[in-house]
C-alpha cells in the first residue's frame, strides 16, 4: 500500500459549526452579599468593608464579599483556637472522619452548583469544573475522611498528633479544589482550620462554608475568611496559628517562608512552576500534541504544573510544531458555561495584564509569536492560545512563569542535553515526558527535578497522589499519604 | 594483639603531640599531626590562612585549627554538587555497604577517636560512649539505605488508568552545623542520615572539639565515600551561618543547636531559595530518639510518577 504524504489538517469550522450549549443558571443559590463565616456563621467584618467579585467573562459583579482585616482574622483564629480545644481535638478519630464523609456527600450533592459557580467566578469552562475541580474537590474530603482514624498506619513507627490551628491560603485558579486540598487533610490530622480563599474567587469557598454547615460540624473547627493579601499576611503572622499551608506564587511563599521564621510554625508552600514537557522521536506524535495541549491550555494556563516549557527533538519538532497550530486553531475561546468551551476567560485584568506583558517581553527579546486565529469575545477578558518559537534557555518568557496560555518551544538532540536544559531553572514543580520506550521513561522520570512527573500523559490529578515541588517550587506535599505529616506533629 | 599494639602507640604517639614535644618519653621526636579540612575528597589548608589555636584544659596547645571562609564553603558546594548524582544513582545497596564501611573504618580507629575526644575534654568512660555510639549509628543508617525507600514509598490507587507512584528522592546539596557540645557523635548523627539518602553535603565541625572532624574526613576518605560526598570544615559558627543558609545552590540547612537569634536568622535567610530547614536539639545526642528513619526523610523530596495503563 502506498502511503499517503499528504496529511489532512484538523479544520472543524469549515465542517460544521458548534451550536452555543451554555449551562443554565437559574438552580443556583448565591447572596448578592457574603460576610465571613466564623464560629459556624456568617458575621459583619470589623470594618464593614466589602469589595465586589466580578465574573471575568462578563465584567459584572456577581456578589459582595466581605473584606477581613486584622480583628476578624483574631476572631477567626480565636474560633479555631476554640474548637480545636473543645471539641475538634477530644473528639474520637472515627466521629471526625464522619464529618468529613458529610462534606464529601454533600458536595457531590450539590456538584452542579458549585461547577458553575466556580466557572462564573473564576472564568474556567464548564467542562474542567463539571468533570475535574469539583468532583476531584468531593473526592478528597471523602478520601482524607477515611484516613481520620487510621493516622497511626501513616506514620510508621512513631506516635504522631495534631498540630492546631492550620492558616490557609489558597490561590484562584482552583478555587474549590485548592480549599478541599488545604482542608480535608487538615481535619483528618485533628486540626482545626481559617481558610482565605483568592479575592478574586471566594464563592464556592463560601458555598463550601454553608455545605460544612449543613454537615453538622462544630462551631468553629473551620472558618472561612475572603480578604486581599493583608488579609493573608495577619492570617501569617498571627502568634496563635501552628500551621501555614500556602498554595501562590514563589515570590509571596518567600515573603512567607521568612516571616515566619521567627515561629515554631510548620509550613506547607505550594508555589510556582514552569515545568518542561519534552517530546522525544520516539513518541507517539499525536498523543503527545493532545498532552502539549492539555499541559499548556488546560484552564487558560493558570496552573502552577503548566507544561509551559516545550522541548521537541529536533527530527520531529517540524512536524510536532504544525500539528500542534493546527490543533490549537481548532480550540474555542468563548463562554466559560457553554459546553463547547476549551478555553475560557483569564480570571482577572490584573491577570491579563501581566500575560500581554510577557508577549510583549517575549517578541522584544527575538521571539516568534504564533497566536491561533479564533473569535473572542468583546466583553470579558480573553487571550488566545499563544506559541513562542525562536526563543533561548535565558529568554525571560523561558525562565519566568506567565501562568497563562503561552506555551515556549526549544528544540534538543540528546537525552543528555534535554536533562540539562529542563533542570536548569529554580522550578521544580512537575514535567513531562512523552517516548514510547520504557526504559528513556524511568530515566527521564528519575532525572527531572520536580515532584510530579507525567509520562505518556499530563495534569493529571488524585486525591491519593502526593503532589508538591522541588526547590523554588515549594516544600512539602499535598495529598495522598504523603500529605498527611505536614499536618501532623511527629514524635521523634 | 596485633591490632592492640598499634592502637597503643598511635595513643603514645598522639599523648606525645599534645605535650608539643616539651616532655618526650624517648629520645625520639614524634610527628605532630597536622589538622586540615576535608573539601572533595582531599585536604587543603583553608585558602584563607587563618587558625585558631586548640588548646586543652591546661592551656596548652593541642593543635592549630584552620579557621574556614566563605570561599572554602563555597568550593565545597561546588564538590558537594558536582559529587550528588554520582552519589545519588548508586545503588541503595551500595550505599549500604560504603555506610558499613564507615563503620568498620570508625571500630579500627577507636582509640584514636578516644584519645582526641579526651584531649578535648572528654572522660575515658565518655569518650568511650561516645564512640560505641558513633559507630552503632552509622551502623543503623547503613542499615537504613535500602529500606526507608520501601516505607515511604506508595503506589497511589488513582481513579483514571493510571499507574501512579511516589518515592523518595534525595533533596541534593545539604549545608548541615554539627553540634557544638560532642566532637564526633554529633557529626555521625547529621552526616550518616544525610548521606544514606544519597544527598551531598558541607558540614562545620564544632568549634571547640573540631579534631574528631579531621580524623573522620581522613575515615571517609579511606571507606570508598566518593570524593566531595562528606565535605567537613572547622571555623566559626557566627561567621560561617550566613553563608551556609544564603548559597542559592545548597538545597537544604540543617541546624543543631537552640540559639534562637541564629535560628531566626538561619530561617529567614533560607526563604531566599526555598531552602529547606532542619532545626535538631544538640541536647539529646545519647537518646534512642534521635535516631530515626524521619532524620532521613527531613532531607528527602517525594517523587510522583504517572503512566498511563493501555495499549
Amino acid at each position: 500500500m502506498k502511503k499517503t504524504k499528504k496529511e489532512n489538517k484538523l479544520n472543524f469550522d469549515s465542517k460544521w459549526t458548534y451550536d452555543p450549549a451554555p449551562e443554565s443558571v437559574d438552580h443556583i443559590r448565591l447572596k448578592d452579599s457574603y460576610g465571613l463565616f466564623i464560629n459556624g456563621e456568617f458575621s459583619e467584618p470589623a470594618s464593614g468593608k466589602y469589595f465586589p467579585t466580578i465574573n471575568p467573562a462578563t465584567e459584572k459583579k456577581i456578589a459582595d464579599v466581605a473584606d477581613a482585616n486584622e480583628k476578624d482574622v483574631n476572631r477567626a483564629v480565636s474560633s479555631a483556637r476554640n474548637a480545636y480545644d473543645k471539641y475538634w481535638k477530644k473528639m474520637p478519630a472515627k466521629e471526625r472522619g464522619k464529618y468529613i464523609y458529610r462534606i464529601a456527600r454533600i458536595m457531590q450533592e450539590r456538584a452542579r452548583e458549585l461547577a458553575v459557580i466556580e466557572s462564573l467566578d473564576g472564568g474556567k469552562p464548564i467542562r474542567e469544573s463539571r468533570d475535574i475541580d469539583v468532583p476531584l474537590a468531593a473526592a478528597h474530603f471523602f478520601y482524607y475522611a477515611g484516613w481520620a482514624d487510621k493516622i497511626d498506619y501513616a506514620i510508621p513507627g512513631a506516635k504522631s498528633h495534631s498540630l492546631g490551628v492550620a492558616g490557609q491560603i489558597i490561590p484562584w485558579n482552583f478555587p474549590l479544589l485548592m480549599a478541599a486540598w488545604k482542608i480535608a487533610p487538615a481535619l483528618a490530622a485533628g486540626n482545626t482550620v481559617v481558610l482565605k480563599p483568592a479575592e478574586t474567587t471566594p464563592l464556592t469557598a463560601l458555598k463550601l462554608a454553608e455545605i460544612i454547615n449543613d454537615a453538622g460540624l462544630p462551631p468553629g473547627v473551620v472558618n472561612i475568611i475572603t480578604g486581599a493579601g493583608s488579609t493573608g499576611a495577619a492570617l501569617v503572622n498571627h502568634p496563635d496559628i501552628d500551621k501555614i499551608a500556602f498554595t501562590g506564587s514563589t515570590e509571596v511563599g518567600k515573603i512567607i517562608q521568612k516571616s515566619i521564621a521567627g515561629s515554631n510554625k510548620k509550613y506547607t508552600l505550594e508555589l510556582g512552576g514552569k515545568a518542561a514537557n519534552i517530546i522525544f522521536e520516539d513518541a507517539a506524535i499525536d498523543q503527545a500534541v493532545e498532552g502539549i495541549v492539555n499541559g499548556i491550555f488546560f484552564n487558560q494556563g493558570h496552573v502552577c504544573c503548566a507544561g509551559s516549557r516545550l522541548f521537541v527533538q529536533e527530527s520531529v519538532a517540524k512536524k510536532v510544531i504544525r500539528k500542534l497550530k493546527d490543533r490549537m486553531e481548532t480550540l474555542i475561546i468563548g463562554d466559560p458555561l457553554d459546553k463547547n468551551t476549551d478555553i475560557g476567560a483569564i480570571n482577572s485584568k490584573m491577570q491579563l495584564d501581566k500575560i500581554k506583558q510577557y508577549i510583549k517581553i517575549g517578541i522584544n527579546e527575538g521571539g516568534e509569536c504564533f497566536q491561533t486565529s479564533c473569535a473572542i469575545p468583546s466583553k470579558g477578558y480573553w487571550h488566545r492560545p499563544t506559541l513562542f518559537t525562536n526563543v533561548s534557555q535565558s529568554s525571560r518568557i523561558v525562565q519566568e512563569e506567565i501562568f497563562g496560555p503561552v506555551l515556549s518551544v526549544q528544540t534538543f538532540r540528546t537525552v543528555e542535553e534535554v536533562i540539562e536544559k529542563a533542570n536548569n531553572i529554580p522550578y521544580g514543580l512537575s514535567g513531562g515526558v512523552w517516548t514510547d520506550k520504557g526504559s528513556k521513561i524511568f530515566k527521564m522520570t528519575t532525572a527531572l527535578k520536580a515532584g510530579v512527573v507525567w509520562a505518556n500523559t499530563y495534569n493529571k490529578f488524585d486525591p491519593t497522589s502526593p503532589f508538591g515541588g522541588y526547590k523554588e517550587s515549594g516544600v512539602g506535599r499535598e495529598g495522598g499519604l504523603h500529605g498527611l505529616m505536614p499536618y501532623l506533629h511527629v514524635e521523634n | 594483639m596485633d591490632s592492640t599494639e598499634k592502637n597503643k602507640t598511635l595513643v603514645e604517639l598522639g599523648t606525645n603531640g599534645k605535650t608539643n614535644g616539651q616532655t618526650m618519653k624517648s629520645d625520639r621526636l614524634d610527628v605532630m599531626k597536622t589538622y586540615k579540612i576535608y573539601i572533595d575528597g582531599k585536604f587543603p589548608r583553608t585558602e584563607s590562612g587563618r587558625y585558631y589555636p586548640l588548646n586543652d584544659s591546661d592551656g596548652k596547645i593541642i593543635a592549630n585549627i584552620c579557621l574556614s571562609s566563605r570561599k572554602d564553603f563555597r568550593e565545597a558546594v561546588v564538590a558537594a554538587r558536582k559529587a550528588q548524582s554520582g552519589w545519588a544513582s548508586k545503588s541503595a545497596y551500595n550505599r549500604g555497604q560504603i555506610l558499613y564501611r564507615i563503620a568498620e573504618m570508625l571500630e579500627g580507629r577507636r582509640e584514636q577517636f578516644i584519645h582526641e575526644l579526651k584531649e578535648q575534654g572528654s572522660t575515658s568512660a565518655q569518650a568511650e560512649k561516645e564512640i560505641n555510639l558513633s559507630i552503632d549509628r552509622m551502623l543503623y543508617y547503613a542499615g537504613w539505605c535500602d529500606k526507608f525507600q520501601q516505607v515511604f514509598s506508595a503506589v497511589n490507587p488513582v481513579e483514571s488508568s493510571h499507574f501512579n507512584f511516589s518515592v523518595p528522592e534525595s533533596m541534593g546539596v545539604i549545608s548541615i552545623l554539627s553540634a557544638e557540645n560532642t566532637g564526633l557523635l554529633g557529626l555521625i548523627t547529621a552526616i550518616a542520615p544525610a548521606i544514606a539518602g544519597g544527598n551531598t553535603l558541607v558540614i562545620l565541625a564544632s568549634t571547640s572539639k573540631p579534631l574528631s572532624a579531621v580524623t573522620l574526613g581522613e575515615v571517609l576518605n579511606s571507606s570508598d565515600v566518593p570524593g566531595g560526598v562528606v565535605n567537613i570544615l572547622t571555623g566559626q559558627r557566627s561567621e560561617l551561618l550566613s553563608h551556609f543558609s544564603t548559597h542559592m545552590d545548597v538545597n537544604a540547612v540543617v541546624y543543631f543547636g537552640a540559639n534562637g537569634d541564629e535560628i531566626i536568622k538561619l530561617k529567614e535567610s533560607a526563604s531566599l531559595n526555598v531552602k529547606r530547614v532542619s532545626i535538631y536539639k544538640d541536647d539529646e545526642m545519647y537518646e534512642d530518639k534521635t535516631q530515626n528513619p524521619y532524620r532521613i526523610m527531613d532531607l528527602q523530596e517525594i517523587k510522583t510518577t504517572w503512566h498511563p495503563i493501555g495499549q
